[in-house]
């Protein structure tokens, strides 16, 4: 606001800093994330009057434990997103990770090697995509759209066509245990989602990602190594889908060649509703929660009120579109 | 210096607007403008950073509709659809950001908007013929096939002004169109000012060299806050005045007093020998000493720009740097800044600036990886703090720093450029045309900060096409011509015209 008294105008017509601090902040708190959770609280609201079971305290953990997965995925991907760039390969991923771990421990290695042996297969699958993308400048589109097919192959060849039984009991209860009765794959996605939205909100490493998404020539111009750190997103992002594939193979008491088909998709959609722009630059990881949060409440609540899939998929793309339009529309007429 | 015999109709009212208000949310940019532009006249706007000046030029595009108030057009009120219908009006513009698209070429730039063509199909032979012609009517020598990408900011400027050109229009806008050019290029632009208004076009015109603007102008209007403060004709008014009109106070110097003694004769800090790369550097030697300002001038494509981004280790270049008498390989910006050396580049909105990010981020863009953190995590309170501080050192006009840096004026968004590098402390500064659109009074606090590095015993570059900026600020000059250092001059008593005979190769060294 330009003070209207010229002699305050003269004196360089600076804000007051610290007094307006707060204010704004929760202002911009309310401006970043209002729509989608009005959104969010619209949809809860609509099912819990179509539908009585909606509300009930097992349907909502049940919800949440569905997200779970996706979420964790859709972490990694608000990385590559912030930087402009996108990963098709994610879901190929948790199925390739999936069989590591089961065939690890297939092979009676333990727990505590076949773990971290599942997570590293995701960060190198991830170095594959970076190094290929940043190092070689081939686009991340065409890059990760070919080994989205390459480590799918593979997934299929290691496990020969068919799902690997896990039997390790301390590796299912990863994806089906409880701890204070929430199941450990929500705890996972809430120490994950904390990890994140410290990391790129207050580190050095996260306010490199938003200044190299927004602008990777002045990025580079203030010293951020732009090619680098694409890389490491990269891998980060594979990093989640490592750790999407063991949930997902300990919840389902096995590992599946064609597990995660598609999850790519579901973890764009979740970002993408949560306000994170596709070139680049804009975006949280609270959002991409909520987004994510979204889209398990319009699966779960139209699986309770039966309607046929092919349905369903409809309506979830005509909500995402919706919701999407309006956020890009209302951040326009705003300025 | 004009101008001879005004034209039929000059004198005319071209352009009025009546009691002119535009908001932007809760900012007020322009307050009950009411301005009255002439035919056959250049109009002056004279104002601080973020007075209202671009804000009035977009409202008169067609870009920005005015929150109230009407516009009238010879006479005629009228209402501006769009950028389009302004210009089919007969109004054409020179934005002070340039806006171009950086993957077409010359020839592709300047008619984007009207191509030759046939059937929907472009022309090509008659597009390229046509814009020879206007480039070569301009006395501007470039090629028309080359991508504008491959050009410096000045010889963007210069597609920017055939572009505005390129349309028969009544009334020419020009927004700060000579903020990177240097004396010849000016010369050339005042002489289509001068036909066009001969033929009894009227232009507006923006600019924060004043020396320009006591030349080219008939009427100056000031305007500060959003207000415009008055209209007064050229010969009656002197630079003094203006400027105490514009600032609020009266301003002494333009530039900050020389220290007595001059810089202790040291060993050089940084030595650069035998910088070269094909075809765009011969063979570039220089040395600075720590406490001393070395400027850098040249004419369009002498090169001087290709010399600092080798510097900072964007280019690569054969040759060898030297910090310190050691010999160092500067691969990236990221290897030039741990050696302390910081580079304000001449392209803020593509190299300097994130445009959708607030001021505070901006501010930080280097000290957050730089002193603003420990173990790996920002200091907002540091942040903060060096936000505080740039803003009031350098009276940046801001609604909050929360703001988007895109929404400042565009004098604003330099002045962040250059306190990025504040939190750097830097040994080695390198400074490409860094009073970019900035007014005179901001102009003064940065020239005192470079003052103070130098005596803190910081290594300035200084490179400027702004003549007078140079020879006041350096303690030794270089001129620059073809890519290859023609002349190296101390700059007491130095004249201007000696260094454009330099420059422009009149006088060989
Ligand atoms: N799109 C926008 N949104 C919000 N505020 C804006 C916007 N455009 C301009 N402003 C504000 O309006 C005021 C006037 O800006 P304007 O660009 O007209 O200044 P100016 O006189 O051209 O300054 P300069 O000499 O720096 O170019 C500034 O305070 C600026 O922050
Ligand atoms: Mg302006």
């Amino acid at each position: 606001m330009i003070p209207s008294k010229p002699e305050v105008a003269n004196t360089g017509n600076v804000a007051p800093v610290v007094s307006g601090a707060p204010r704004r902040r929760s202002a911009g708190w309310v401006k970043q994330y209002g729509g989608i959770l009005t959104g969010l609280l619209v949809l809860v609201v609509l099912f819990w009057r179509l539908s009585r079971n909606f509300m009930a305290v097992g349907n909502l953990l049940n919800i949440v434990l569905q997200v779970s997965i996706t979420a964790v995925l859709a972490f990694g991907m608000t990385y590559v997103l912030l930087l402009g760039e996108i990963d098709l390969s994610v879901g190929a991923t948790v199925a390739l990770t999936g069989t590591v771990a089961a065939l690890g421990l297939e092979h009676g290695l333990w727990l505590w090697i076949v773990l971290p042996l599942a997570l590293l297969a995701g960060l190198a699958l991830g170095a594959i995509n970076g190094v290929l993308s940043s190092l070689l400048s081939i686009p991340s589109f065409i890059v990760t759209l070919a080994t989205m097919g390459v480590f799918r192959g593979l997934a299929y060849i290691l496990s020969a066509g068919v799902p690997i039984t896990v039997e390790n009991e301390r590796f299912v209860r990863l994806g089906n245990g409880s701890l204070l009765s929430v199941p450990l794959p929500i705890w996972t996605l809430l120490v994950l989602f904390v990890a994140n939205q410290f990391i790129l909100s207050k580190t050095v490493f996260g306010r490199k990602v938003y200044l190299a998404g927004g602008n990777p020539e002045a990025a580079l111009y203030s010293g951020v190594n732009v090619r680098g750190l694409r890389t490491l997103i990269f891998m980060l992002s594979g990093l989640m889908a490592g750790i999407s594939g063991v949930l997902l193979t300990a919840r389902l008491y096995s590992a599946q060649p064609n597990a995660g088909m598609g999850y790519e998709l579901d973890a764009i959609a979740a970002a993408a509703l949560g306000g994170t722009s596709l070139s680049g630059g804009y975006g949280t990881v609270t959002g991409t929660l909520v987004g994510a949060l979204i889209i398990g409440v319009i699966n779960n609540g139209m699986n309770l009120l039966s309607v046929p899939y092919f349905y369903q998929l409809i309506v979830k793309g005509l909500v995402i579109l919706a919701a999407v339009g309006i956020d890009v529309q209302s951040k326009k007429h705003r300025s | 210096m004009r101008h001879t015999t005004p034209a039929d109709g000059a004198g005319a009212p071209s352009l009025e607007t009546r009691s002119v208000d535009k908001s932007f949310g809760a900012v007020e940019a322009l307050k009950d403008v009411s301005l009255t532009v002439h035919a056959g006249r250049v109009h002056t706007l004279l104002g601080e950073n973020g007075a209202g000046k671009s804000t009035l030029m977009k409202i008169l595009a067609g870009v920005y509709v005015p929150s109230r108030g009407r516009i009238l057009l010879e006479g005629k009120e009228t209402v501006f659809a769009g950028p389009r219908d302004a210009r089919r009006q007969g109004i054409s513009v020179v934005y002070q950001e340039l806006s171009l698209a950086n993957n077409l070429s010359v020839a592709e730039n300047i008619y984007a908007n009207h191509q030759p063509h046939r059937f929907g199909i472009v022309n090509r032979r008659q597009l390229l013929l046509d814009t020879r012609k206007l480039l070569t009517s301009l006395g501007i020598t470039l090629d028309a096939e080359t991508p504008v990408s491959d050009l410096s900011m000045a010889q963007r400027q210069l597609v920017e002004l055939a572009k505005a050109l390129s349309y028969r229009s009544r009334l020419l806008l020009l927004d700060e169109p000579t903020s990177s050019l240097s004396h010849s290029e000016v010369d050339m632009l005042f002489g289509v000012m001068e036909r066009l208004t001969a033929q009894g076009k009227a232009v507006i015109y923006i600019s924060h060299r004043l020396e320009e603007i006591m030349r080219i102008s008939d009427k100056i209007s000031v305007m500060r806050d959003g207000r415009l403060l008055c209209t007064l004709p050229k010969q009656d008014t002197s630079l003094d005045e203006l400027i105490a009109l514009m600032v609020g106070r009266e301003m002494r110097h333009l530039y900050p007093l020389r220290r007595a003694e001059p810089p202790v004769a040291g060993p050089p800090m940084l030595d650069v020998k035998g910088l070269s790369f094909c075809g765009q550097l011969h063979a570039v030697e220089f040395s600075v000493r720590g406490g001393e300002v070395l400027g850098i001038f040249g004419l369009i494509g002498s090169g001087r720009t290709q010399v600092m981004k080798a510097l900072f280790g964007i280019r690569r270049a054969a040759g060898e740097i030297l910090i310190d008498g050691q010999p160092v390989l500067l691969r990236s910006p990221a290897d030039a800044i741990a050696h302390d050396i910081a580079y304000v580049t001449e392209n803020r909105k593509e190299e300097g600036l994130v445009l959708g990010h607030s001021v505070t981020r901006n501010i930080n863009m280097v000290y957050f990886q730089h002193g603003g953190a420990r173990f790996g995590v920002v200091n907002a309170s540091a942040e903060a703090r060096m936000t505080r501080d740039a803003l009031s050192r350098l009276k940046i006009r801001t609604a909050s720093p929360e703001q988007a840096v895109g929404e400042l004026s565009g004098g604003n968004q330099q002045k962040i450029v250059f306190s990025k590098w504040m939190g750097l402390r830097p040994r080695i500064f390198i400074l490409d045309e860094p009073t970019r659109g900035i007014d005179v009074g901001a102009r003064y606090e940065i020239y005192t900060v470079i003052r103070e590095l130098a005596a803190a015993g910081t290594a300035v570059i200084l490179v400027s096409s702004d003549l007078p900026e140079v020879l006041s600020m350096s303690d030794r000059l270089l001129v620059m011509r073809e890519q290859r250092i023609v002349k190296e001059l101390g700059t007491a008593g130095l004249s201007q015209e000696e260094v454009m005979s330099y420059a422009t190769g009149a006088v060989s060294a």
